[in-house]
């Protein structure tokens, strides 16, 4: 009896101590996201500018639907959302490409490894201000080193972040590239790659070796042992990836908002609630632009669980 | 040559040109930054494909001059920049640090009512998009007072750092084996002094790789900053800064000088640490 009281008596005061320990967080986590959150929602369906910023609030205002209406009638909401999602997938695939490359490549020892495994998580640590500012000086029109090579070799400048589309001549037939676009998912592949490369890599390294020893002893080639032994088994990882990737690339302004501003078909979600906020003072168009981003991912990523994400469960 | 060995011959040569191609894309644009960084802007123009500087114009130092010193006196005032960048970046990085070393403990290791669905809410944080969370700070701390200021950077770097600092020490304190710690409550140590003398000691490698993660975020941060102190170039971070100067008066090379500065700390942390950040990043990954 004495001994049952006292352990409830310290469960008690684990249970407190654990909740005096992990209420700062939750205190700062909750009023810094979810209650901002909560008047995103009050924003949006209130008439709120820059200009009377100081009289919006969370209550006393008549709900109106007027900031959902303007965001979408915008001409450009669709082309947004399409260069987002052409944005995001391709962004996201290369990424994941790469990272599996450069795993593959430094996947078996050899001498300066370790050197070359740090290097290659450069693009990744590098400030992207300083990573887009590198790219748009090497990509410039006038003294771009990128231009003087296409000099050298006998073709034509072009100015690639600046470009809409391109034409570009192949066996006869003209295709037409959306270059400043290409560019950006280039950038957004280049940069986080190296993310996707160290989880492949530790995957990589911790898979068991018997079983690709054995394939090796049953006449497998390099490329049969990936395909039917290393990629199966690296799935649960890239799914993990993929989504983990998917959801910031969507999310992600600073890239596209540093390279090209939004210019030359490269707006994304993003960057058109920046626009509306700074751009035009319109608050409540951003928010609720910020309503539909938030929705558009809740719905993607429901998809995902339901059909894509079973690896875990099964 | 059978199928085998020929495909061990060519993806041999394949890793070759692979490992070149890597570490030309992954150095090369910094090889090109801190090139440039030296180079007046007219022997650029004059000659874009040299962009590898003379001795004389590394010894000048003369971009680097011209971007670190003050407005008064000729320059753009990076100085002013750098500092602002260190008081927000080393603040977040104490704070989250004191505020997540205590929660990620206690969802470690304490039992309480609520604790999975409290631990996994803030984790689920991390993925949500920071641009929507922006725009009613934006608002409310325009209503406090708060937007033109340091303090309302750090505040808002506390909350975008604090999911992924839980995250990551949650999961190293849950790798610590519990023994250790029941040994030191049994040899009187208060729960304090567990956490104090036994486990954070252990978790060192970790916290120092989230410490580094962390600062990196608030170093490199740029839409908040973009968004609350945009109109006092007296509070300007790094990366404002430098956005805000890409304009057509200033020289690119400068940029460069500009993006070596804030490139620099950055790259040093990383190479002073590197193992405890890829460990902490990937653990349970086995080495080789």
């Amino acid at each position: 009896m004495v001994a049952r009281s006292q352990r409830s008596g310290l469960a008690r005061r684990e249970a407190r101590l654990g909740v005096a320990l992990i209420l700062p967080a939750v205190l700062v986590v909750g009023g810094l996201v979810l209650f901002p959150l909560l008047w995103n929602v009050a924003l949006s369906i209130q008439p709120a500018r820059l200009l009377n910023i100081r009289e919006v609030g969370l209550f006393g205002f008549m709900p109106t639907l007027r900031n959902y209406r303007v965001v979408v009638s915008d001409l450009e909401f669709w082309a947004v959302f399409r260069t987002t999602f052409v944005y995001t997938v391709a962004g996201t695939i290369l990424s994941i490409v790469g990272g599996m490359w450069a795993a593959l490549t430094l996947r078996r020892p050899f001498r300066g490894r370790g050197l070359v495994r740090g290097l290659t998580l450069f693009p990744y640590v590098v400030p992207v201000i300083a990573a887009a500012f590198v790219w748009k000086t090497m990509l410039n029109p006038t003294f771009g080193i990128v231009n003087e090579w296409i000099d050298v070799l006998g073709g034509r400048r072009v100015d690639f972040l600046g470009t809409l589309s391109h034409d570009v001549h192949v066996f006869g037939l003209t295709l037409s590239i959306p270059l400043a676009l290409v560019m950006v998912i280039l950038f957004e592949g280049w940069r986080y790659f190296p993310f996707a490369f160290l989880f492949i890599l530790a995957a990589l390294q911790a898979l068991p070796q018997d079983v690709e020893e054995a394939a090796i002893v049953d006449g497998a080639t390099p490329s049969q042992r990936f395909w039917y032994i290393t990629l199966p088994q690296l799935r649960p990882v890239l799914s993990v990836l993929f989504l983990l990737r998917f959801i910031w690339t969507f999310n992600k302004f600073d890239d596209v908002y540093l390279l090209t501003g939004g210019g030359a078909g490269t707006e994304v979600i993003t960057v058109k609630i920046v626009d509306w906020l700074l751009g035009r003072g319109d608050v409540g168009a951003a928010a609720a632009l910020g309503m539909i981003l938030a929705a558009v991912l809740l719905v993607l990523m429901a998809v995902y669980f339901r059909w894509f994400y079973q690896e875990e469960v099964a | 040559m059978t199928r085998a060995v020929f495909e061990e011959r060519l993806f041999g040569v394949l890793k070759a040109i692979s490992i070149v191609l890597l570490v030309a894309m992954s150095l090369f644009p910094l090889v090109y930054m801190v090139g440039l960084s030296f180079k007046p802007i007219q022997d650029l123009l004059r000659d874009p494909m040299r962009f590898w500087p003379t001795w004389e114009q590394v010894a000048g130092f003369d971009t680097y001059r011209a971007v670190l010193l003050p407005q008064a006196r000729g320059g753009q005032g990076f100085l002013l920049f750098i500092r602002n960048s260190t008081i927000v970046a080393v603040s977040t990085v104490l704070i989250t640090l004191g505020v997540g070393i205590l929660a990620a403990y206690s969802a470690a290791r304490l039992r309480f009512f609520g604790k999975r669905a409290v631990s996994l809410g803030i984790i689920l944080v991390y993925l949500f998009p920071a641009v929507v969370i922006s725009i009613p700070l934006f608002v409310m701390f325009s209503r406090i007072g708060l937007r033109s200021s340091l303090l309302g950077l750090i505040v808002v770097y506390l909350a975008s750092t604090l999911p992924v600092t839980l995250y990551m020490l949650r999961g190293y304190f849950l790798s610590i084996p519990q023994e250790l710690e029941e040994a030191g409550l049994v040899d009187g140590l208060s729960r304090f002094g567990v956490i104090w003398r036994i486990t954070f000691p252990l978790a060192a490698p970790a916290v120092a790789a989230t410490a580094l993660y962390v600062f990196m975020i608030a170093w490199n941060e740029f839409l908040y900053a973009l968004l609350f102190v945009l109109e006092n170039r007296e509070l300007w971070t790094l990366s404002l800064g430098l956005q805000q100067l890409d304009s057509q008066e200033v020289p690119k090379t400068m940029l460069m000088a500009g993006s070596v500065i804030i490139t620099l700390p950055v790259i040093v942390l990383f190479f002073a640490a590197e193992r405890f950040l890829t460990e902490g990043l990937t653990a349970g990954g086995v080495k080789g």
